[in-house]
């Protein structure tokens, strides 16, 4: 019955984590205390320890050796991703001030 | 368009009229152009007409069905590509000589084409070679070679796997399609909006593109999905990935590129069918769209695609120089770190094909570096093949012939890469015949060349005869000779300052450069005859080259080590690894080959309905909505769903064969090893070759 | 063959199946591969949307039509549907029953429902206020990148009924097994992309 318990106890952490970060960026654009742009850096942080954190306590991926695999698809995944959407948005932005 | 030619039963045929029909076409108004257009569908329909006759005449489909279309065995799947990858050839082969005979007639004249029709040639001609002749064949040869290679015996997902052949193969039907009933897109083969959107092409045309192109791309994910899970997770025991064979470290690259890079063409498409069906605003001049958007997902795809069709040609010529300079593989480290050097830097690059549509210089400069930069991993590559050759015992048979030709001209093709890759020259170069050129130069030797040469290196291995030298010869003299006399004049055009995809040229000057460039495609044509010829007199000779025994080039990875062709479970006995060329150091040292007196039951997949019936629903779902029939996509479509939840309620997908029978299979082998005469390397062209290589002493 | 066995790290079934060459790791990671895949198409969606968020062509702007209460409802069951599809994983592992998996699967169907209830409304909404797709180039995005996830979650919610049913029909043999856990790592997955647009889409537009 231990293992069950501590697997819970992740599962429900994770929960109550991600729950906490939910409703920290909520409070963040509803009650704003910084200019806009810093406020959405703030929201996208917060998504990012989210991400984490569910994809820890959620969907175990960790630096376990067992799930080491599973690791290195998401992080390559992670690279790939942050390429084209960084490249896309530098492009696209840049074509527009160009425009205007 | 639409308002001259009503439909005639909106209801149930869609958009559908009379006038759709190129016979139709051709009958009213019969000029040169429209009654190619007719042939060319009455070739569609006169050849579906016949092979329909043959197969009943000679009684072949229940074999047909029940031996390959519902087959899930990798080998008969990887085949299955390959014969669409050749269909699909010669028609893609013939388009480019109707292409270049036109620009030869067309100097200050309009030759024999229509503008629209030559537009259609073009968009076909590109959409099939990279889509329905690029990657289905290097997916088959992957298909049938990888497992084999690493000692599996199936891939990782087979259901899968014929899911992703038949998406293919629908997708090329849909292809075959568009020239029975209406016509195929005049939009090049990346589709550009806004000229593909709804206000500039409201046919059908640009739709058949659409939905071609996405069941080949979803095909291709699931592919690059099964060969990567392949390759990771069901290698024999004791294969490192430094024990791999080259050819499965480009696969798995190639894979690799496959999942990341189908997306965006999906994304692409489906965002350029939401715009012509929905009437939304993501390409379109109005209302917020931005057509450059799908520029740049294009080529978020187009760019590691490049590498997903020359990186498994890189693979086939490790093997080839490897085994036929009779040495191991230079510089296995590096060839492999240049592999993934190669593939991740393939995602860094996608600017360089739009460096003109006008973000600033800096980016360009980037971009630009980051394109030189992969000259050079594919440079170490070029010499690791050069030292492999160095003191080897070199034999000049057909596949190491496209290797060394390969060699040459890819090194040709990547200097004017680097030309290109610099953007001030690029902003003189884009858009003209140069480019053109350049994506041949690579796309030739760095693809088709690979392909043909692992198509000649493997046929033993899968049919169980050689391919006649001969005519193997002849086709690859053609291939070479038609490749140089047909491009490098392009070269010449382009830098002259001719625009690719002109149906009508102006400039007398470049009359004699468009008429070497045409006598060059009329030479590509006799290489793909040469190539028929070759299938069709090697088939015929058979009895005189049967390899059955199964080694035929004294090769060093594992898929020699089985008959051939081998038996549907692969290998009786799972082989453990302990050295990179297991089998060509095993067969020196102890003999490779063991005789059980016994093996063990083997299970394997059962045949599935479902897999073929899945493509069969898409590609009708797909016709439905080119044609705005819509309650044949809807159905359509529920029965693709149905299926899939059916079939995950199918238990005991497996079938066992017996001992007794893989026994039988076996010892039957193992008997014509026993008789076969070990014939020494310089033999391996004669009759006397049997498939078993002399070992030196 | 025919019987994979389970033996996978990431929502691993313990170690009662051991076996040295697990079948159901492959599918497990084969899976993971399609996520990743399914990841780049809704990355390049959010690239895309903000490149044209602004692009409203004098239409609806992204404060005007999004509304901050209905998003954190939706954030909260879908963010609760993630807990208890673990749940019921867990429950698969440790019980091995019928009654407690199928109870938490119910659950999460519930909750996935009533997401795509209260997203279906949104829509509604949006479309009375003028903001449909054809409008902008923005509210195309929108309405490509929104729904997407929206058919995702109607899609794991079948699968949840057809998944339910197999434990009905077979228990919980190895296919079953490797099918719930594949079900519950797609849940999951859908709950992260959420998150993403909960930031860039709603949150965002909210911005000052």
């Amino acid at each position: 019955m231990n293992d069950r318990r501590r697997e819970t106890l992740t599962y429900v952490t994770g929960f109550a984590i991600a729950l906490a970060l939910t409703f920290a960026a909520f409070a963040a654009v509803r009650w704003p205390v910084a200019p806009a742009g810093t406020t959405f850096a703030i929201i996208l942080a917060l998504a990012l320890v989210q991400v984490v954190v569910q994809f820890r306590c959620f969907l175990h991926v960790s630096f376990a050796r067992s799930s080491r695999e599973d690791l290195l698809l998401v992080l390559f995944s992670a690279l790939i991703i942050a390429l084209m959407v960084s490249g896309t948005l530098v492009i696209l932005f840049n074509l527009r001030t160009r425009m205007m | 368009m639409q308002t001259a030619h009503p439909p005639i039963w909106p209801d149930v045929l869609g958009r559908f009229a009379w006038h759709d029909l190129p016979f139709v076409r051709a009958w009213q108004n019969p000029t040169i152009n429209e009654l190619i257009g007719a042939g060319a569908g009455a070739l569609v329909i006169v050849g579906a007409v016949v092979t329909i006759a043959l197969l009943t005449r000679y009684r072949l489909w229940g074999r047909l069905w029940s031996d390959w279309l519902t087959s899930l065995d990798h080998k008969k799947i990887g085949i299955m590509y390959v014969v669409i990858a050749l269909v699909m050839l010669s028609r893609a082969v013939v388009e480019a000589v109707l292409m270049r005979m036109q620009q030869a007639t067309a100097v200050g004249d309009p030759g024999f084409l229509s503008s629209d029709h030559f537009a259609q040639l073009f968009s076909t001609h590109g959409s099939i070679m990279v889509f329905f002749m690029a990657m289905p064949f290097l997916t088959g040869v992957i298909n049938y070679v990888v497992p084999l290679q690493i000692g599996a015996r199936d891939m990782a997902f087979p259901w899968a796997n014929a899911i992703a052949l038949s998406l293919t193969g629908g997708g090329a039907a849909l292809m075959m399609t568009s020239l029975v009933v209406g016509q195929f897109s005049t939009g090049g083969w990346s589709g550009y909006p806004p000229y593909t959107g709804l206000a500039f092409s409201p046919d059908v045309g640009p739709d058949y593109w659409i939905w071609a192109v996405t069941m080949g791309s979803i095909g291709s994910t699931l592919g690059g999905i099964n060969i990567a899970c392949t390759i990771f997770k069901l290698r024999a025991p004791g294969m490192t990935y430094m024990r791999m064979p080259m050819f499965c470290w480009t696969s798995l690259c190639t894979s690799i590129l496959m999942i990341f890079a189908m997306p965006p063409l999906t994304v692409a498409t489906a965002l350029l069918a939401l715009d012509r069906y929905l009437g939304f605003h993501f390409f379109t001049n109005d209302l917020g769209g931005n057509m450059m958007n799908y520029a740049n997902l294009f080529w978020l795809f187009g760019h590691p695609e490049v590498y997903i069709l020359i990186l498994p040609a890189f693979g086939i010529y490790s093997e080839v120089v490897s085994t036929f300079s009779s040495k191991e593989l230079y510089g296995y480290a590096s060839l492999v770190w240049a592999t993934m050097a190669i593939a991740v830097l393939s995602f860094t690059v996608w600017v360089h094909h739009f460096f003109t549509m006008g973000q600033s210089a800096n980016i360009n400069a980037v971009f630009g570096i980051a394109t030189m930069t992969i000259g050079v991993p594919t440079g170490v590559k070029i010499y690791d093949w050069i030292w492999t050759m160095f003191r080897g015992e070199v034999r000049f048979s057909v596949p190491m012939l496209y290797a060394l030709a390969f060699m040459v001209t890819f090194v040709i093709g990547g200097f004017t890469g680097i030309i290109l890759a610099i953007p001030p020259l690029d902003y003189v170069f884009h858009n003209t015949l140069f480019l053109v050129a350049h994506f041949h130069n690579m796309l030739i030797p760095g693809l088709l060349y690979g392909l043909l040469a692992g198509y000649t290196y493997w046929f033993p291995k899968a049919f169980g005869f050689r391919l006649n030298e001969r005519w193997g010869r002849i086709a690859f003299t053609c291939w070479v000779a038609g490749f140089y006399l047909a491009f490098m004049p392009l070269y010449v055009l382009g830098a002259s300052g001719m625009a690719r995809r002109t149906n009508e040229i102006f400039e007398p000057d470049f009359r004699p450069w468009l008429y070497v460039a045409c006598v060059g495609a009329l030479v590509v044509l006799g290489a793909l005859v040469s190539l028929i010829v070759q299938l069709v007199v090697s088939i015929r000779e058979r009895d005189e080259t049967r390899v059955f025994a199964g080694d035929p080039w004294d090769g060093r990875s594992l898929e020699w080590s089985t008959a051939s062709p081998p038996p549907e479970y692969n290998f009786a006995v799972i082989p453990r690894i302990d050295a990179r060329d297991a089998f060509y150091d095993g067969k020196r040292d102890d003999g490779y080959y063991r005789r059980d007196a016994r093996y063990d039951d083997i299970s394997v997949p059962k045949n599935s309905v479902t897999a073929i019936a899945i493509g069969a629903a898409a590609t009708a779902a797909s016709f439905g909505l080119v044609w705005h029939m819509w309650w044949l996509a809807v159905a359509a479509g529920l029965g693709i769903v149905a299926v899939i939840i059916l079939r995950s309620f199918v238990r005991g997908a497996h079938r066992v064969i017996p001992s007794a029978e893989v026994t039988r299979i076996e010892h039957r082998w193992h008997d014509a090893l026993a008789a076969a005469t070990p014939i020494p390397r310089h033999c391996e062209l004669t009759a006397s070759n049997q498939g078993l290589a002399e070992i030196p002493a | 063959m025919s019987e994979p066995v389970l033996r996978h790290a990431g929502v691993n079934l313990g170690g009662t199946q051991d076996h040295p060459r697990a079948n159901a790791e492959s599918g497990i990671f084969g899976f993971w591969v399609f996520l990743m895949s399914d990841a780049v198409i809704f990355a390049l969606l959010f690239a895309l949307y903000g490149t044209v968020v602004a692009a409203t062509a004098g239409g609806p702007r992204p404060a005007d039509v999004f509304e901050l209460g209905s998003a954190l409802a939706e954030t909260l069951l879908l963010l609760t549907s993630s807990l208890t599809i673990g749940l019921a994983v867990l429950a698969m592992k440790y019980d091995g029953t019928r009654r407690p998996v199928l109870a938490w699967m119910g659950v999460t169907l519930a909750l996935g429902v009533a997401f795509l209830a209260l997203e279906l409304h949104d829509f509604a909404t949006m479309f009375a206020q003028g903001a449909y797709p054809t409008r902008s180039g923005f509210l195309s995005a929108f309405f490509a990148l929104v729904p997407l996830h929206g058919l995702h979650v109607l899609a794991g919610s079948v699968w949840m009924l057809v998944m339910a049913a197999q434990i009905l029909a077979y228990g919980f043999d190895a296919r079953v097994r490797i099918n719930v856990l594949r079900l519950s790592l797609f849940w999951h997955f859908l709950d992260v992309i959420w998150i993403a647009i909960l930031s860039v889409v709603y949150l965002q537009g909210h911005l000052p």
